[in-house]
């Protein structure tokens, strides 16, 4: 018994060590990221390399950084479009799966077959013809070209459809018969009922947007345009290998990122996985 | 079309309808009409969708058949060249095998590692919350932000994985200029990021399981890895389908990581086929749409039948709940 005790105390044990192990690897990269943007590059560059700096800190990275490029304006540009990118998807879902889930308008499954089957598309196959759409219309480079073509998405009318399937339609029909029309059921009682659909949307739909590359890459051409994900990528010169600086652009783009992730992960789950079961 | 399907109560009419299809015909298909203005809240997404989806796929189809000028203007129809050009080429071939490659570098590897965290990390405590987070965090790298970070593990120089080698002994290796080593750095990279993902999904997956299943297994004797193995990896095969569907599609549409860590080298080493159609289309002004769209519909083809694969086993999981 008591040596039974033991054993299962040893086996945990053993696995919290297993464990810890495995987080210090896959931290590591993420400690190395923050450590190396406010260290000094003879830290960071010295052989055997040092984990710990033994020069300071310094700000200095980070100031050049800002200074090379103009990461503030990218970094507006980031959180402009992903910002407006989010309350779009929202409002294009919740509108969508108001009419499909709710009214059940006619052909309902239909359409939202139709809708679902914009997510089969990659959107790097379709990517040159929208970038011609965009240059057509005159909008290369400008903040409208970085949000268009994902003002709506497949997965959050999915989503929202699959949120709504279970609203209960007592309160829907109590309001019609008062006399509320669609609009105004949408607006008050849809709505704040659906807040936690929205939000694992918002989350995830920031994340992914606050993330993007290719197309921002391709219709952002100055500066001035990029995102903030394009941004740290001009920090990298090939012949002058500088980690510090490097570091100090990567996390400042991951920043946002962080928080939301350290903070947010049921809502972050409830998201990623709707689509995995049923 | 679909059949009536009742909007709200006391609205139901299909009963009515079928006593009386033919009198008044007028009266009774009303409540089944949907009000035009009904269809409003499903336009702005659908405006969207046909201008940002369904038009590029159709433009992706006649691209693809048509040649392009210096300056990417469509303007000459040349049937299948493009196609007979793509399936001809030498290094087509090999962009497809270093795309299937890649993701068999990165699903596999990350499915194993993220499945067994996940499994240690299943009991609720504290300290496991700590981890949850910790394991997590790869989650919140962009792709260009853990490519810069990585690409400074793989400098051959100063690199930490160079560093590891030479502590061993050995003399490092050009992670991103060997061509044997390239695609596998990329993918490692690759693995790093998604790990957070997975573990979290799968997670969710575990926490799902009835605990009165495991509880029942734990009685009969089950315990360690027989537990893991018989009762909570079988329960959680719907998770493990949607990871390694979802993980195939997203590394078949990797980009960033390639074009941050070795821009498709050396000598073709790591490009892949959305690579190769970013190469074709928009490096170096190349403009060459025609091909690239060729190549864009191999994309669509693929991506496709991973997912019919994926809904096929979906309608199989559904059967047997």
């Amino acid at each position: 018994m008591n040596n039974n005790r033991v054993s299962t105390l040893a086996k945990r044990g053993f696995g919290v060590l297993v464990l810890l192990l495995l987080a210090c690897i896959v931290a590591f990269p993420v400690y190395y990221s923050f450590m190396g943007s406010v260290m000094k590059n003879t830290d960071i560059v010295s052989s055997p390399p040092r984990i710990w700096p033994e020069h300071g800190l310094t700000w200095s990275n980070i100031v050049t950084a800002v200074h090379l490029i103009p990461l503030g304006r990218q970094y507006l540009n980031s959180f402009g479009s992903t910002l407006v990118i989010t309350a779009s998807q929202i409002l294009t879902s919740l509108l969508a799966g108001y009419a499909l889930a709710i009214m059940k308008v006619r052909g309902a499954k239909i359409w939202f077959a139709l809708f679902l089957g914009t997510m089969m598309i990659p959107g790097e196959a379709i990517i040159i013809p929208n970038y011609l759409t965009i240059a057509s219309l005159g909008l290369r480079n400008s903040f409208i070209a970085l949000v268009l073509p994902y003002l709506a998405s497949g997965f959050g009318i999915f989503m929202m459809v699959t949120f709504l399937r279970q609203f209960p339609m007592e309160l829907v029909e109590a309001a019609r018969l008062d006399g509320c029309s669609h609009l105004r059921i949408l607006w008050s009682i849809v709505l704040p009922l659906s807040r936690p659909a929205a939000a694992s949307l918002a989350i995830y739909t920031f994340l992914t947007h606050w993330n993007g590359f290719l197309w921002p890459l391709l219709v952002a051409e100055t500066p001035q345009m990029q995102t903030i994900q394009i941004g740290i990528t001009q920090l990298q010169s090939p012949d002058d290998f500088n980690p510090g600086l490097t570091m100090a652009g990567a996390v400042m783009a991951v920043v946002p990122t962080v928080i939301i992730v350290a903070l947010c992960q049921r809502q972050i789950v409830r998201g990623l996985t709707a689509g995995s079961s049923r | 079309m679909s059949t009536s399907a009742p909007r709200f109560a006391g609205q139901n009419s299909s009963v009515h309808r079928l006593q009386s299809p033919v009198e008044k015909p007028e009266q009774e298909r009303k409540p089944q009409r949907t009000p035009i203005t009904q269809y409003w809240y499903l336009l702005p997404a659908g405006i969207v969708f046909c201008i940002f989806v369904v038009y590029p796929l159709f433009q992706t189809f006649r691209l693809s058949v048509s040649g392009t000028d210096l300056f990417g203007s469509a303007d000459t129809f040349v049937g299948l060249r493009n196609f007979t050009r793509l399936f001809t080429n030498p290094d087509f071939a090999r962009i497809l095998v270093n795309t299937a490659l890649f993701a068999v570098y990165t699903v596999v590897p990350t499915i194993v590692i993220s499945l067994a965290i996940s499994l240690m990390l299943n009991r609720e405590s504290l300290v496991n919350r700590v981890f949850r987070t910790v394991f997590a965090l790869p989650f919140a790298y962009s792709v260009s932000a853990a490519s810069i970070v990585f690409s400074a593990f793989f400098n051959p120089a100063t690199g930490l994985f160079n560093e590891i080698i030479r502590q061993f002994g050995g003399s490092g290796v050009g992670w991103l200029t060997d061509e044997r080593f390239a695609l596998l750095s990329i993918a490692l990279t690759t693995v790093w990021m998604n790990i957070g993902y997975n573990i979290l999904v799968l997670l969710a997956g575990l926490g799902s399981v009835p605990e009165d299943i495991v509880e029942a297994a734990r009685l009969d004797g089950a315990s360690g890895l027989r537990l893991q193995h018989y009762i909570m990896i079988p329960l959680i095969r719907p998770q493990l389908f949607f990871l390694i569907v979802t993980g195939t599609i997203q590394s078949l549409e990797s980009f960033g990581q390639i074009h941050v860590l070795t821009k498709g080298g050396p000598a073709s080493s790591s490009t892949t086929l959305v690579y190769d159609i970013y190469l074709h289309g928009f490096a170096n002004n190349n403009s060459n749409f025609g091909y690239a769209s060729a190549e864009a519909l191999v994309l669509i083809l693929v991506v496709a039948i991973i997912t019919v694969i994926q809904f096929g086993g979906m309608g199989r999981k559904v059967d047997v709940a």
